[in-house]
């Protein structure tokens, strides 16, 4: 078996087994699992309006599972994608509601640039400890996702003077887009989608078609080799963190700027930065995976919710599947030993 | 208020939020030791945490004044065989260990809270009737100045976790079972040359810092929480990770290190009623730990080192 067939093979098997380990939860729980993915479905594709907010879901997902897929193919673990999206969230919507005499072509890339330096900087700090004192970046990252909730908690209260919410963001910052709604039935699909996927065009660009790109995933693969090649290790270690912040801190934008409109005062994670590892492990990290991953992982956070009205399934189901996807995907070894025993058995005979 | 009256007030707290906190920190000593990285002990606490107060409501009337320490048992032994999957995907199936943790972090709270809609049909549990309550401890108590501040109004839970701690201690330092722990976290491969099961030994370590975990978890939601949903733990097990690393992977430092943030917790949660402490913005007690940790592993509080062959899966026969 080729070894590319492989790559696609472990994924998709995974996701199999991970639907059907879900079918067995709901059965053993005294549920119908096909009553169960049905209603799934339905809150997928059930109509233009469900449509739209499928989309408008994936559109975060994408750029969260950039930003760690980036960091993967760069050799760094980026847990801080969660972090550097909610740094993202508070800058976008300041920028928003601070500034209202600007025309939206100032306004709005303002307001995104600022997203992207928000979670830039986030990626900063662990990169810079990862090349400066060796410190191992996951830990880091982890603790920067804590720092960043309370300080943008903090940050919020102080910006609404003591309130939970910052208040809407001024139009000429929105991503809304009224041509989207009326296609979707009203949805609160917004322009983030182009963004997001013009991002995907920019991974791949960034590291395919630059010289910084081929010496980003060389230190990936041999810091060593890479040093003696005469590339600067320490510069490219900051650089992939700062890339990879950029693109979590504009999964931020788009729930700033697109679906919310504002920042409110969190009581947890989103979610969508950790998710974004399973969007990134499930795409291979490559570009054009992360756009299967986040379509998968995003249609079926958002079809979830209609899973508790239809089916009377309670919606954490689909955060059981994908948990148990990523362990299937993480434990690709054992699935590349089946499938090779399966091929060989098939030659023999 | 005085100073003195202050330190009644604040170390009792403070040893109470650090209960949790140094039971599942000694967990991950045992884990990471081993050379198992363990995201997901925030997970294990999790469900440690859930199965605290569905036994404890289930059974309250079983057991009755008991329950809770029951209860803490339950979870215990629960937490311990859910760590058995980040175990075999670790351990046997050569998984990258912070994915698998990342998973067991997913997968805990999403069963949990499905567990909890299904039983309880809402979001969260009732609160439990049965909880852990505060003690004097006898003879201790009557000692001037030590005596109220450390040994009256405290939980018998955290007596526990200085007790877990120290024992841990010494387990990992002074039998022959705690050096293989940590020989097979530093040197595999040498380990297997001696005759040590690199495997089992790792699959033990997982397993006890699953049962810890889920002790630490039970304490908190029995003691603190009394109920459980969504945002019960929030990010206790974390904390925890931070005080093992903080406490240089070395029991008695996790367990000082959990003091620490336990303090620094009960200060932004409690410090809005004293003087002086009142003054600082709470934001900044609540980032304490995290950005402590930070400074400690970027070398500026002593040097952190870790176990060296930590997060690699042992492969026999690789150099």
């Amino acid at each position: 078996m080729s070894n590319r067939l492989v790559n696609i093979l472990v994924p998709g098997v995974s996701v199999i087994l991970g639907l059907l380990v879900g079918a067995v939860v709901m059965m053993v729980s005294g549920y119908d699992p096909v009553e169960g993915y049905i209603a799934l479905w339905n809150g997928i594709f059930g109509d233009a309006y469900t449509i739209g907010e499928t989309i408008r879901q994936i559109t975060p997902y994408i750029l969260a599972g950039l930003a760690v897929a980036f960091a993967f193919r760069t050799g760094l673990f980026n847990i801080g994608v969660e972090g550097q999206l909610i740094v993202g969230w508070f800058a976008a919507a300041y920028v928003g509601i601070t500034f209202d005499e600007l025309p939206k072509m100032i306004h709005l890339p303002l307001a995104i640039i600022a997203a992207a330096l928000a979670g830039a900087l986030w990626g900063f700090i662990p990169g810079l400890l990862k090349a400066k004192f060796k410190v191992h970046e996951v830990i880091v990252t982890i603790m920067m996702n804590y720092i960043a909730l309370h300080t943008s908690n903090a940050l919020i209260r102080a910006v609404s003077d003591g309130g939970d919410n910052t208040g809407g963001i001024n139009p000429t910052a929105s991503l809304r887009s009224e041509f989207l709604e009326n296609m979707t039935d009203f949805s609160r699909l917004h322009y983030g989608i182009l963004i997001a996927l013009a991002m995907v065009l920019v991974m791949w660009l960034i590291l395919e078609k630059t010289t910084r790109g081929f010496e980003l995933k060389a230190v990936g693969l041999n810091q060593h080799a890479s040093e003696y090649a005469g590339m600067n290790v320490n510069k490219n270690i900051i650089l992939a963190m700062v890339i990879s912040g950029a693109f979590a801190g504009l999964a931020g934008a788009m729930e700033a700027l697109g679906t919310f409109g504002y920042a409110s005062v969190k009581g947890g994670f989103t979610g969508i930065g950790f998710d974004g590892i399973a969007v990134a492990l499930l795409g291979a990290n490559t570009p054009l995976g992360v756009i299967f991953g986040a379509t998968l992982f995003g249609s079926l956070k958002y079809g979830a919710t209609n899973m508790p009205n239809e089916a009377g399934i309670p919606e954490e189901i689909v955060s059981i599947i994908i948990a148990i996807i990523i362990f299937f995907v993480a434990s690709g070894y054992v699935i590349r030993l089946l499938l090779e025993r399966f091929s060989k058995k098939k030659e023999a005979k | 208020m005085s100073f003195l009256e202050i330190l009644y007030f604040l170390i009792p707290a403070a040893i109470a939020y650090a209960a949790p906190l140094i039971v599942t920190a000694i967990g991950g000593v045992f884990s990471e030791r081993s050379g198992v990285v363990n995201i997901g002990l925030e997970g294990l606490m999790v469900m440690g945490a859930f199965i605290g107060i569905l036994f404890n409501l289930t059974f309250v009337n079983v057991f009755g004044e008991s329950t809770e320490w029951i209860a803490l048992l339950a979870a215990m032994v629960v937490a311990a065989l859910f760590s058995l999957l980040h175990a075999v995907a670790s351990v046997s199936f050569r998984a990258d260990q912070v994915v698998s943790g990342v998973a067991i972090n997913l997968l805990a709270v999403a069963l949990c809270l499905f567990l909890v809609k299904m039983i309880y049909d809402k979001g969260q549990t009732d609160f439990v009737q049965e909880r852990f309550l505060r003690d004097d401890i006898p003879f201790l108590k009557d000692i001037p100045i030590l005596g109220p501040m450390f040994f009256q109004n405290v939980y018998w839970t955290s007596v526990l976790a200085i007790g877990i701690a120290i024992l841990a201690w010494v387990v990992l330092y002074y039998t022959p079972f705690g050096l293989r722990l940590r020989a097979v976290g530093e040197h595999p491969m040498a380990a297997d040359t001696m005759g040590i099961n690199v495997t089992r030994m790792r699959y033990i370590a997982v397993m006890i810092s699953g049962g810890l975990a889920g002790i630490g978890g039970a304490i908190y939601s029995q003691s603190i929480s009394l109920d459980f949903g969504h945002s019960t733990i929030n990010g206790q097990g974390f904390m925890a990770l931070a005080a093992m690393i903080f406490g240089k992977w070395h029991p008695l430092g996790a367990m000082g290190a959990a003091v620490f943030f336990g303090f620094a917790q009960a200060l932004s949660i409690v410090g809005g009623s004293l003087p002086y402490i009142s003054e600082i913005p709470s934001v900044f007690l609540l980032i304490l730990p995290y950005v402590l940790t930070i400074l400690a592993l970027a070398g500026f509080i002593g040097k952190a080192n870790a176990p060296k062959a930590l997060g690699t899966p042992y492969i026999k026969g690789n150099r």
